[in-house]
């Protein structure tokens, strides 16, 4: 599909361009959240974007479908509301590392732990990219940031770990350098019944390319085709050859009970009595 | 590619009110079809060698690039 | 019992709060556990399911009160219910429900505070809570029911105006009129009047979701009906999308604030206030005791009467204003340190005097107190 046949029928065409910086990998992820959709052939009128805040957040903006932009942190549990209520919804979240795993970690652990039908989108820069620059709970240790002038003192979750120990059953990271891969592993999450959970390593030029003096947005783009190793290349890897990289790819695939059609089931049980 | 095929140019359009100049299509085209304008634009320097991989449309950032025309039936 | 008598029932406020609701045609239901409000989540539990609706418990307050608020969107009338800890917590996205105009019932059982206080006691201490509790100016309607009676009728009536002023509704009941029981009369179906959100009437392509018609309040969209319009807590003009000029959020805030203020008529009980020479303002169950206290007083030959707000926000500013050019003095009695007392005295601006009854032990204030009181002041 030429990509102004994908503009216009997936984004509000007007709001474009994006407000995301040059070379900022946001503009990629929406790319192929678009293609993932554009691939699975969703109903734009039965779908629903759902977003917190920071940078990632301002994607569903564009994006011409039902679109709730929410509170820093609550998008799963706004998606949560708009799930159960009304099933029939193909209800689609993007966050940010900030957005998701620091201020709204608890509700990503609780929607996994529910396995309930959610896709979720992470953009993980690394980084709180709106309010310019301040570590989140993905910045590497040692890394620097606005509020990390002497290097991070914390260690970074391994988010995707993280949310298969909570329950979700779909869970894959991507970077925007391996973009058809991407578009693959958000399409596949689409798909899945059940709590569908994709990290995608990006970059910020901006702020953290900057503090870490790791070049230009292309330098950060060859930064992840360096260091990204796909599951099965890794398998075959010992471990200190690993040291400084993270696996991409479909981590986890399980199968639970989906939470909204378990809960119907008790509405269907009823109606005998 | 057949020598014909060759000769045939893809159609590359850049859109370059969008294109913010990050340079990622230029870096990343395995046929190095673009070149680097000074402003950090690409320039469609050797259509004839695009060989349709698509990566620049996918890892554009701001949608500024088609490839193939209308007719643009992939991905 | 008559063909068309009411059914009368022997219940508690929060199972009265829970008949409401279902009267009101909820559908959904986000909570957490917390005395002295649980049961209203328990009873929808069992509930709700077999109205085809949905209940959940989140994993706090913040993410009942966004689940609501998403619920609301994809059109299903919602509601969720708390006390002072987890009402503090949800005060954000009751924001964003209020900025955003999603119809929503917020329930605050109030128990003795601050922090953990005393959850097992009555108090009224987040009555400026309900009205302030989340940042910057938006609108707010808060009713304060005084019986097991009301704890359904209000249930039934928060529903009402929050699906017609699209705005959260809070319904600030207390520990005593949540957990005491006493016989109601059920209402039958037919003689509930419910609302429902204005729909638009014109095709997706020429929707503007925020733009109102002339009493303010824009109709409203279900996600899934096929407009897919954009919501967000920044400010936003007609078509929804954020606009960043001063402009546009004094024109947004100004609707969404007069949008209540200017149609909202405040709810008020006035008794033996005619010629009443001291009123007495009370909300709640302190209400029932001030009545009592009233007719005691009566007895004794005082001319005394009682005003209770019955929308606490918007204050019945008028009853307020009319009263003070007549009555010799105001007794406020509440179980905080004065929070009511202060928009009486604003109302009554020096024409009238003003006196506070307070008492924060965690027992509800008796009729005798407040016939005292009313003695001193005469």
């Amino acid at each position: 599909m030429a990509v102004k046949e994908l503009l216009a029928k997936y984004t509000r065409m007007e709001k474009l361009p994006h407000i995301w910086c040059a070379g900022c990998g946001h503009g990629i992820i929406l790319g192929s959240v678009l293609r993932a959709i554009q691939r699975q052939n969703l109903d734009p009128f039965k779908t629903t974007v759902v977003s917190g805040i920071g940078c990632s957040s301002r994607a569903p903006g564009y994006m011409k479908f039902d679109t709730l932009h929410t509170t820093h942190g609550r998008a799963l549990a706004f998606a949560t509301g708009v799930k159960l209520a009304r099933p029939e919804l193909k209800v689609i979240v993007l966050t940010g590392d900030g957005d998701c795993a620091a201020i709204g970690g608890n509700h990503l652990i609780h929607a996994a732990r529910r396995n309930i039908d959610l896709t979720t989108v992470v953009f993980n820069n690394s980084i709180y990219g709106m309010t310019s620059g301040q570590y989140s709970p993905l910045t590497p240790h040692k890394r620097y940031a606005t509020t990390a002038p002497y290097g991070n003192v914390d260690h970074p979750f391994d988010l995707c770990e993280l949310v298969k120990a909570a329950g979700a059953t779909y869970v894959a990271r991507g970077t925007v350098y391996h973009t058809q891969m991407l578009i693959d592993l958000i399409a596949k999450g689409i798909e899945h019944k059940g709590f569908s959970f994709i990290e995608v390593v990006t970059n910020c030029p901006t702020y953290f390319g900057r503090k870490n003096k790791m070049g230009s947005a292309v330098d950060m783009l060859n930064w992840l085709k360096e260091h990204a190793v796909p599951v099965k290349a890794a398998a075959k890897l010992p471990p200190e050859k690993l040291a400084d990289k993270f696996v991409i790819g479909e981590l986890h695939r399980g199968e639970r009970p989906e939470y909204v059609e378990e809960y119907q089931r008790i509405i269907d049980g009823l109606k005998g009595e | 590619m057949k020598k014909e095929e060759k000769e045939k140019k893809v159609q590359i359009d850049v859109n370059l009110d969008w294109c913010k100049g990050c340079g990622i299509c230029v870096a990343f085209c395995p046929k190095k079809v673009y070149d680097r304008m000074p402003d950090g634009k690409p320039k469609v320097a050797r259509p004839e060698d695009c060989i349709q991989c698509m990566l620049c449309e996918l890892r554009c950032p701001d949608f500024a690039i088609n490839v193939g025309g209308e007719a643009n039936g992939r991905k | 019992m008559g063909e068309n008598d009411r059914q009368a029932v022997l219940m508690s406020g929060n199972e009265a709060c829970v008949e409401g609701a279902l009267l009101a045609g909820i559908r959904f239901f986000a909570g957490y556990p917390i005395t002295p409000s649980t049961e209203i989540a328990e009873g929808l539990a069992k509930r709700l399911p077999r109205y085809g609706g949905k209940f959940i418990q989140m994993e706090d307050e913040i993410a009942s009160m966004a689940a609501v608020v998403g619920a609301s969107l994809a059109g299903a009338k919602a509601m969720t219910a708390t006390s002072g800890p987890g009402f503090s917590l949800k005060q954000e996205n009751i924001g964003f429900a209020a900025m955003a105009e999603v119809p929503c019932v917020v329930v605050n059982v109030q128990r003795f505070g601050p922090s953990t206080g005393l959850p097992t006691s009555p108090a009224q201490g987040d009555i400026m809570q309900a009205r302030w509790g989340t940042h910057g100016d938006h609108p707010v309607i808060a009713l304060m029911p005084a019986s097991v009676q009301e704890c359904l009728t209000l249930t039934v009536e928060a529903f009402n105006l929050a699906e017609e002023y699209r705005t959260p509704v809070i319904l600030l009941m207390d520990e005593v009129v949540g957990h005491m029981r006493e016989g109601i009369l059920l209402p039958r179906k037919e003689e509930i009047v419910l609302k429902e959100r204005k729909k638009p009437t014109v095709p997706p392509e020429e929707y503007l979701p925020y733009k109102a018609d002339p009493d303010g309040i824009p109709p409203m969209a279900n996600f899934g009906d096929g407009y897919r319009y954009h919501v967000t807590g920044l400010v936003h003009d007609e078509t929804g999308f954020p606009r960043g000029r001063g402009i546009d959020g004094d024109r947004l805030v100004r609707r969404l604030v007069n949008k209540v203020k200017d149609n909202f008529v405040p709810m008020v009980e006035e008794y033996l206030t005619e010629d009443a020479e001291i009123a007495v303002v009370a909300c709640g169950s302190v209400a029932r005791s001030a009545k009592r206290a009233v007719d005691l007083g009566r007895e004794q030959g005082i001319k005394v009467g009682l005003v209770r707000p019955i929308s606490i926000w918007p204050f019945p500013e008028k009853v307020i204003r009319d009263l003070a050019e007549k009555v010799k003095a105001f007794v406020v009695p509440e179980m905080n340190l004065g929070q009511v007392v202060l928009e009486v005295e604003r109302c009554a601006c020096g024409k009238a005097g003003v006196y506070g009854l307070n008492r924060i032990d965690a027992e509800l204030i008796t009729p005798d107190e407040i016939l005292t009181k009313i003695q001193e002041v005469k």
